[in-house]
């Protein structure tokens, strides 16, 4: 990936430094996104991987370069991201619980109704083809929503902003088992929207399975950084995360 | 008491809980959106009266002058907002929005004030002027701390509502104002007066809150700001503006105040200071709403009409006191029943 010049870099961290008062918890971060690819960051809780998404989408003051679509993206308020086509998904899913499922996925579209963009109908459509669950539960309270179906509606809800670079902040955490191969199952077949994606998952496993490139972060610093196939047969990263060898990580 | 008596009590009771309804629903829309406790709500009440007795008057209302001083202001910060961010492209837009529209407003205003204009007119004129305060009072004083926390907009708040009752005091001076009402017609029902005036504050009221519950309820824009109440990081990830929903809600918010004083005018002689002892009453109205529901909030807000009314007959010298310690058995009732959980999305 690196060495290939003619794909410009959708994403482009550089030194990235994030910090809370007097605490870093990102520390000299650099990670390229290309268009159309699937790049994951995996690493134990508490590595900072949450804060580098929250910087990236604009809630945090950083110190670093951050370019998106070629441009300085630092001065950007969230809502500008937005209009660019950078959407998260947070862990925390962040619905709208009191309003309906239909509701909510509109709103995800808020920016791209007012641009008077007609095509988000289309895009509601796609969503629920996508998710069938959140049609047949279009009407229902998110507030009632199972654990996996508001990560769905959470990735509907982001989808439906036509994102450029979708970023999924854990979307398997707290799943039941089969829900999680069902989510990474969306998230493979996302690749032939074009959609480029960066994923933040503990679930090295699966992380690796999905992604093209990947990055290892270990207490606010990248350890490790390669092509998926390449990271996953890596001894450290077969020990630590994936489970094999002496050590088993739970998580 | 008989039935005659009686009647009538609860025909005020009821236009003017149905006016403090309008105020309760400003103070729970602005509060759930913004977080703001809107003190201030009492000082736009007290303009809208104002405003229309100074049209009546044929004169130009103070507003006028209010609003175009308010309208440079918050040009001005605007401008300053886009030259420190580095974004000079965007000063000509937000010029017009911010001081354009509102100057505009107000020099319309000004020039519709020199002809006799029919009642109606008037009084569109004033939901105008007034309106447009709204925003403005957002951009100005809360918009550069609309993340602090809750007590400091409220402290915040307390000096807006100062600094618009001197304000009120300058530009309308100290003489109260009564506008005349809208119908002095009355009519029997079953041996009881039923004035036209009460009937059409109260038709006025419903047919404002159905707006705003379709507003809500089927508009994006409604939808947005519902979203930004119920969730601000939720909201602001979809794409919504923080500012601009704190400025639609004060526009909203200011409106609602606005009508809230046209209706009152008749029913009481309004000063320049009257406003805030109106938006308390809105605000306990609110309270029983628990500064959340919709329907709780207007409900509530009948409730004190009602109160007052009879508190007036029974015991006129104390009315205030009976409908402000209504607001201890409320706070008890919903310290015991309300739960307190932590936000779960």
């Amino acid at each position: 990936m690196e060495s290939d010049a003619a794909v410009t870099a959708l994403l482009e961290v550089r030194g990235l430094h994030v910090a809370y008062g007097k605490v870093e918890a990102v520390h000299d971060i650099s990670l390229t996104v290309a268009p159309g690819t699937i790049v994951t960051v995996i690493g134990p809780n508490g590595a900072g991987k949450t804060t580098l998404l929250s910087a990236v989408m604009g809630f945090l003051p950083v110190q670093g370069d951050v370019r998106y679509l070629g441009a300085p993206a630092g001065a950007l308020s969230v809502e500008q991201r937005v209009a660019r086509g950078l959407i998260l998904v947070p862990e925390r899913r962040e619905l709208f619980a009191a309003m309906s499922v239909a509701d909510n996925l509109e709103l995800g579209a808020f920016q791209r109704i007012r641009r008077g963009d007609r095509g988000w109908r289309d895009t509601l459509a796609e969503v629920y083809q996508r998710f069938p669950r959140l049609k047949e539960r279009r009407d229902q309270l998110a507030g009632t929503l199972s654990g996996g179906e508001r990560q769905m509606l959470a990735m509907g809800r982001a989808l439906m902003g036509k994102p450029t670079l979708l970023m999924l902040d854990e979307p398997s955490l707290g799943l039941a088992p089969l829900i999680v191969r069902e989510i990474f199952r969306i998230i493979a077949d996302l690749r032939s929207t074009g959609v480029a994606i960066l994923l933040v998952e503990q679930n090295a496993r699966a992380a690796l399975q999905v992604a093209d490139y990947g990055y290892v972060l270990e207490t606010g610093e990248l350890a490790l950084e390669g092509p998926s196939s390449e990271l996953a047969a890596n001894p450290r990263v077969a020990a630590t995360y994936l489970g094999r060898g002496v050590a088993a990580a739970g998580s | 008491m008989d039935l005659q008596i009686f009647a009538l009590l609860v025909q005020d009771g009821v236009t003017n809980g149905a006016v403090y309804a309008l105020l309760a629903l400003a103070l729970v829309l602005v509060f759930a959106v913004t977080r703001v406790i809107w003190i201030p709500s009492g000082e736009i009440v007290a303009y809208g009266t104002l405003t229309l007795a100074g049209l009546q008057a044929g004169k130009s209302p103070g507003t006028v002058g209010l609003l175009a001083g308010m309208a440079v202001v918050a040009g001005s910060f605007e401008v300053y907002a886009c030259l420190s961010r580095g974004e000079a492209h965007r000063m000509p837009r937000q010029l017009a929005l911010w001081a354009g529209v509102p100057l505009a407003i107000a020099a319309a205003s000004w020039w519709l004030a020199t002809f006799e204009l029919p009642f109606w007119a008037q009084i569109l004129v004033t939901l105008a002027l007034v309106t447009a305060l709204g925003p403005l009072l957002y951009r100005i004083a809360y918009q550069p701390i609309a993340e602090a926390s809750v007590l400091v907009l409220l402290i915040v708040s307390v000096g807006v509502h100062f600094a618009l009752t001197g304000l009120g005091l300058w530009f309308f001076g100290a003489e109260g104002s009564r506008t005349p009402p809208f119908s002095a017609a009355s009519f029997e029902l079953h041996g009881v007066t039923v004035s036209v005036q009460s009937l059409l504050v109260v038709a006025t009221s419903l047919a404002l809150i159905t707006a705003l519950y379709l507003f809500f309820g089927r508009t994006l824009t409604g939808k947005a700001l519902r979203a930004t109440a119920l969730n601000r990081t939720g909201a602001r990830l979809v794409g919504i503006s923080p500012d601009l929903a704190g400025a639609l809600t004060f526009t909203l918010a200011a409106l609602l105040c606005a009508f809230s004083g046209v209706l009152i005018g008749p029913i009481t002689t309004v000063y320049y200071d009257s406003g805030f002892l109106v938006s308390l009453k809105g605000f306990v109205g609110a309270i029983i709403g628990g500064l959340v529901s919709y329907p709780l909030a207007a409900a509530g807000a009948l409730f004190v009409g009602l109160i007052e009314a009879f508190a007036s007959f029974w015991a006129s010298g104390f009315k205030e006191v009976i409908v402000f310690t209504l607001i201890v058995p409320v706070l008890l009732w919903r310290s015991l029943t309300t739960t307190h959980h932590e936000e779960d999305e």
